[in-house]
């Protein structure tokens, strides 16, 4: 399963693709389909996909490392919300829970929980969860030195050339997203949720949650999509509808009072398919895949088609990746801030 | 000044004022402010920094010639080589007290007596213990724990040998980015900004489609429309232990402001008074002190209330099965 220091002719460490699993049945689809490893958390505010029909019980999880280890594929436990004074003790036993049933890595973000699992299980792999928003060597090294963190997965913020120089100043793998829904603002500093609806991002793992989402019909038989009782977007007849996410909503302001305008981010999910080489060479070892909010048939198309990429480009051929562009019809695409720092 | 063991800080200035505005700000709060602690350095971006250097020196100078401690706070976002080029200068003061606002500053000052500031995840007993071993010895929490985790970490902070701080007023930073959305707000990118967002002292307004005021932009930052105002829980503060209350300055009289929190936290003025005083000082936007009563950030809820319902959050007690 090592492939850390592996290169092929093409001069390309093999990446590890790491995939979504958000119920015990994603997983098995996810390895099937190729993933080298993949990610999933436990059904509570430990992780940051804390949402009512996901996630795993503690026996859920014992069979899938057992699935995925027979398969030869890693599992990655996701504990990378920021517990709250007082309730510490549901992430100590995550992380204690994650030891005892060999997980291959724990994802972490906040520095009591890296500190916990670190002086409590040396021989647990610390990940660094997107969430601890380590952006620079220097962040990103002292984590390294203080929790032993292994791998860190970096912010959707920096251009593929700052990846590159990022990797040159850390001792420590570096993981990036690929594909599926990316936030506007730095993970794990983001309190707008709890603002509108009273439910942290952070202490509770939970963006944007169902129950305060309301969609109304106004006079003029427009679609009002409310979180709580904000706005955040307004739909035409006819109009492709979204889910209302405050940083990919429409609002108003001094310089644009006549029209409503994203202020953040238009409503596009990530795909750096067209990267993936540029993001080999720049140091990147494992790439991830978002998206353990969605149905199985999404992560069996999405692995494929990275498992084959990949494949493909380490093989020197053409990556083949049409059939990503099925997946991702009827929604905008970004590159993000991976291809231009005008981007920002 | 701390009579009543409280003492009152006032943070950084978020925004991007006019350079000479921002030095007669900081005189005048010299002469005229009672304030024990003033963090002084730009905390949201890189490119303003030089605006304010010229007179950086003389406004530090002015101030603890006045008796206030002075702190220097570094930048909340770090990933530019002007961002670690301007953290690092920060962080290489001599003889001065840094407040680290990310992990490449804690980096700095690991080893050193700092401050943690709002923009670290200090949310826990343990990340304030981690943190106080590395030097940490003063902790601005972040904004949007609510009172049960504040007095935990009260508890916490005493016995590693530091102290609380908890903002208690002014625009409540919600969120972070690498884009600039008041570049973008004026069809400019962050490199191309010119520096657009000193049309705003307190942010630029964000409405919803229906026309309800919702958030402030501030460069790279995304503020609260309200204005945190924890006047009403100032006493309760107190008694859990914490040390110190941060304003977060803006274009308002904060003269004024410091005086009324000083006036009820010694007791010279009623808490209603210094409600009205404040209110009087029209600001344009109301106050808000949910994320302390554990309800939605933006949300007031009055003194003596007994409607303050609990978070809804069906999924926060579910343990592991």
């Amino acid at each position: 399963m090592n492939t850390e220091n592996e290169a092929n002719d093409g001069g390309y460490v093999r990446p590890e693709l790491v995939c979504p699993a958000g119920t015990p049945a994603g997983l098995r689809t996810a390895v099937d389909a190729g993933a080298d490893a993949v990610y999933c958390g436990f059904r509570n505010a430990t992780n940051a996909r804390n949402f009512p029909g996901l996630n795993f019980s503690v026996n859920e999880l014992t069979d899938a490392i057992a699935y995925a280890h027979e398969r030869n594929a890693k599992v990655l436990l996701a504990v990378n919300t920021f517990p709250p004074a007082g309730r510490f003790e549901l992430w100590r036993e995550a992380i204690d829970t994650a030891a005892r049933l060999g997980v291959d890595a724990v994802i972490v973000a906040d520095m009591g929980v890296a500190d916990y699992a670190a002086q409590t299980h040396p021989q647990l792999r610390l990940h660094l969860s997107v969430q601890a928003g380590a952006s620079s060597p220097e962040a990103i090294r002292f984590y390294c030195k203080e929790f032993g963190i292994k791998r860190v997965v970096l912010p959707r913020m920096l251009t593929v050339e700052e990846i590159a120089g990022i990797h040159g100043q850390i001792d420590c793998e570096v993981e990036a997203f690929i594909f599926g829904n990316i936030g506007m603002m730095a993970e794990g500093r983001c309190s707008l949720t709890n603002y509108a609806t009273g439910i942290s991002t952070n202490m509770d793992g939970v963006c944007s949650p169902a129950e305060s989402v309301r969609y109304e019909e106004d006079a003029e038989r427009n679609l009002n999509i409310k979180l709580d009782r904000f706005t955040i977007d307004r739909f035409a007849p006819g109009e492709k509808a979204g889910y209302p996410t405050i940083c990919k909503g429409r609002y108003l302001c001094g310089v644009r009072e006549q029209q409503g305008y994203y202020a953040f981010e238009e409503p596009v999910s990530l795909n750096l398919s067209a990267l993936l080489p540029k993001l080999m060479r720049a140091g990147v070892t494992a790439f991830k895949i978002e998206g353990r909010q969605r149905s199985r048939a999404y992560v069996k198309a999405a692995v494929s088609a990275f498992r084959k990429a990949v494949d493909d480009i380490l093989d020197g051929r053409d990556p083949g990746l049409t059939s990503l562009l099925a997946l991702t019809e009827g929604s905008k695409e970004t590159e993000g801030a991976f291809r231009s720092k005008l981007w920002r | 000044m701390e009579s009543s063991g409280a003492a009152i800080s006032l943070g950084p200035i978020l925004f991007n004022w006019q350079p000479e505005a921002w030095r007669d700000f900081y005189f005048r709060i010299a002469d005229q402010a009672p304030v024990d602690t003033v963090y002084v350095g730009e905390v949201v971006c890189s490119k303003r920094s030089v605006l304010f250097e010229p007179y950086f020196e003389e406004v530090a100078e002015r101030l603890k010639a006045a008796g206030k401690t002075v702190v220097y706070s570094t930048l909340s976002e770090v990933m530019l080589k002007l961002d670690r080029q301007v953290v690092d200068s920060v962080c290489g003061l001599q003889d001065s007290l840094i407040e680290a606002n990310d992990g490449s500053s804690l980096a700095h000052l690991s080893g050193k007596p700092h401050h943690v500031g709002p923009f670290v995840n200090a949310y826990n007993e343990g990340t304030i213990s981690f943190l106080a071993r590395k030097g940490a010895r003063n902790f601005c929490l972040p904004a949007e724990l609510p009172a049960t985790a504040i007095r935990v970490l009260c508890e916490r902070a005493a016995n590693v040998g530091a102290t609380i701080e908890v903002q208690a007023f002014g625009r409540i930073s919600l969120a972070l980015s690498a884009r600039c959305y008041h570049a973008r707000a004026h069809g400019r990118t962050k490199d191309s900004c010119q520096f657009v967002c000193e049309n705003d002292p307190d942010g630029m307004e964000l409405r919803t489609l229906d026309n309800r005021p919702f958030l402030a932009v501030n460069g790279i930052q995304t503020l609260s429309f309200e204005y945190l105002n924890l006047i009403n829980e100032l006493d309760d503060l107190r008694a859990m232990g914490v040390s110190r209350f941060r304003l977060s300055p803006h274009s308002c009289d904060m003269v004024a402001v410091a005086s009324i929190f000083r006036s009820v936290l010694d007791r010279r003025i009623a808490l209603a008074e210094g409600l009205e005083q404040l209110k009087a000082l029209n600001l344009g936007a109301p106050f808000s002190n949910g994320f302390y009563h554990g309800v939605p950030g933006h949300q007031w809820v009055a003194a003596g209330s007994t409607q303050r319902t609990p978070a809804k959050a069906s999924t926060k007690t579910l343990e592991l099965r």
